[in-house]
């Protein structure tokens, strides 16, 4: 079940809009940022609160690259795969990064820890190649530093 | 040389509060705006300043406006959205103006709105500019707090509500249309034009939309005047620009530089020219969906008529540096592979064509091409074009692929002979 604050902090939002469910986008985040990622059930209960049918929230849902459909790690690494950061070293980067956390693309880590994602350009092409973990962006990247960054996540 | 988008910027400390940025000038523009000027009138002053969309499409802002209904007979309530969706590769301008001086936009926002007397506004934020994000909430706390929105700004009559919309993530969301579907809390997929957004828009409601970085010029024109703006550039488009420079340059960056500075001007001056060693071979002016422009043409200004010129254009105006270390056929496989990835899905040469050029180009950039390759990139750029797609997003696509074809076809040529990418 939607908890209370869940409930009120979408009641807020939808008032930014004439219709309910334009607050589509924003309903699943709140809840994302309240259990991580988006179950079938919660995804009907939230459908439910907007007056739409799960399966047109779910439309909306799969759209987008951060509605997490699936459970992810405490940490998303999202890697900017765009072009600057290709040119700037992108291959080399990603490779570390998959070795050292001995996973690839779209996977979680044993302990729960990480979700390594790629991600379109992330606007920070001057610092190319750069990644972002949990809304902190990370630029001039390279595997010193990378190793660095992830050994100060918990 | 003056820099009016950026002169209250400086990356080393936060962006000025409403007060700091009233100090700096700001906010004059709409006190003249709402105690002096019409709607028409501030329509007009846009008019005449040539200001042309910074979005990457060039149109004018207040030819643009100036489709909006207006009247007691107009629909209601009309709206203005503001693209904030900055998710072009390689582009990292509207970023720099919306973490660096909030109240700029917002101001901004006020006077457009006003302008086509919409009277609720939206940002629409791409979900990873979290900075930005947090310091537009501030400072439009700050300017409800002020008076500067909500009912009756300073006495006018005039109301604005103004949400900021964070996405999800979703490159298709920057086309208007799809935009405008995203906001309604649909699947952002394009819609058929005509009608366009200044009549039936949101809701199905008249609908103002601009770039960021188009609305940030708007206080400034309203403030000093149309001649004061077109002065600031060096063609007839008013105003600057902020230009942008990423890949193996001394000094990647992004400038506020008079429109129309060359090319060269851009590489040399501002990004310090190639890193030791290197050569370069072409630019991409302003984005994914621009022709490359190659040296013999790096005195081209970087405007939106003088690009065209040479075969390209200007896009987001930041642009990518290819050097010659740097295989432009991997190049290609990188973008298309992108391009593929974020059509929405809905028109079959869109996603279908895109799919399979980018599996072409990833079996040639891999050693697994065929000579009759380069033929079926050549056909795939004649058919997936406008007419042929629901919107621009894959004929834009085309341009560089077009582009790298005519100029750099011994690359490809090269790979599918060795069978493996000479430049690894």
């Amino acid at each position: 079940m939607l908890s209370e604050q869940e409930k009120k902090e979408i009641k807020a939002v939808a008032s930014h809009y004439p219709m309910k469910r334009a607050a589509g986008i924003d309903a699943l985040k709140i809840v994302q940022e309240h259990r991580g990622w988006i179950s079938d059930e919660v995804l009907s209960q939230v459908a439910n609160v907007l007056e739409m049918s799960a399966t047109d929230l779910d439309a909306v849902a799969t759209f987008y690259n951060f509605i997490f459909r699936r459970p992810v790690g405490r940490h998303v690494i999202l890697v900017c795969d765009s072009v600057s950061c290709w040119i700037m070293g992108y291959d080399t980067i990603a490779d570390h990064l998959q070795h050292r956390l001995g996973i690839g693309f779209g996977e979680t880590t044993g302990d729960g820890r990480f979700t390594l994602l790629p991600n379109v350009c992330l606007g920070a092409c001057d610092r190319a190649p750069v990644m972002m973990i949990d809304d902190q962006l990370y630029g001039d990247l390279d595997a010193e530093k990378i190793d660095k960054i992830l050994a100060s996540c918990d | 040389m003056e820099q009016p988008l950026t002169q209250n910027i400086r990356p080393d400390r936060p962006p000025l509060n409403l007060a700091e940025y009233a100090d700096a000038g700001g906010y004059q523009g709409l006190q003249k705006t709402l105690t002096q000027l019409t709607p028409e009138e501030v329509t007009h002053l846009v008019l005449e300043s040539n200001l042309r969309g910074r979005g990457g499409a060039g149109f004018s802002t207040g030819r643009k406006w100036s489709f909006v209904p207006m009247g007691d007979d107009a629909p209601q309530p009309k709206y203005l959205v503001v693209n904030a969706d900055e998710m072009e590769p390689a582009t990292f301008k509207d970023r720099l103006l919306m973490e660096g001086d909030p109240h700029q936009l917002i101001e901004g926002v006020i006077i457009a709105a006003y302008a086509v007397q919409a009277e609720i506004a939206y940002i629409f934020l791409r979900r990873c500019y979290v900075t930005a994000r947090k310091r537009l909430e501030t400072a439009i706390n700050e300017a409800y707090a002020k008076g500067y929105l909500g009912r009756n700004i300073l006495g006018s009559g005039f109301n604005l509500e103004l949400y900021l919309h964070m996405s999800a993530g979703r490159y298709i969301c920057g086309e208007e249309t799809a935009l405008l579907n995203a906001l309604e809390g649909k699947r952002a997929i394009p819609r058929s034009k005509p009608p366009f957004p200044p009549v039936v828009g949101l809701w199905g409601k008249p609908t103002a939309f601009n770039n960021v970085e188009t609305i940030c010029n708007v206080a400034h024109i309203i403030r000093h005047g149309p001649v004061w703006f077109k002065k600031l550039s060096r063609v007839p488009d008013g105003g600057t620009k902020i230009y942008g420079a990423s890949g193996k340059v001394r000094r990647p960056g992004a400038w506020e530089l008079p429109m129309g500075v060359t090319i060269r001007e851009i590489l040399e001056e501002h990004a310090g020219g190639m890193k030791d060693g290197l050569t370069v071979r072409a630019i991409l002016p302003g984005g994914a969906s621009t022709e490359m422009v190659t040296p013999v043409h790096f005195d081209a200004r970087m405007d939106f008529n003088s690009l065209e010129e040479v075969g390209s254009r200007l896009g987001t105006g930041t642009m990518v540096v290819i050097d010659d270390r740097t295989c432009i056929v991997g190049l290609m496989s990188n973008l298309m592979h992108f391009i593929a990835q974020e059509s929405c899905g809905w028109c079959t040469p869109c996603r279908e064509g895109l799919a399979w050029v980018a599996k072409i180009l990833k079996a040639i950039e891999q050693g697994g091409g065929e000579s009759e390759d380069i033929d079926h990139l050549r056909l795939h750029t004649r058919l997936i074009t406008l007419g042929h797609t629901f919107c621009a997003l894959a004929p834009g696509a085309m341009e560089p692929l077009q582009s790298a074809l005519t100029y750099f076809e011994d690359d490809f040529r090269r790979h599918i002979h060795d069978k493996r990418c000479p430049w690894r």
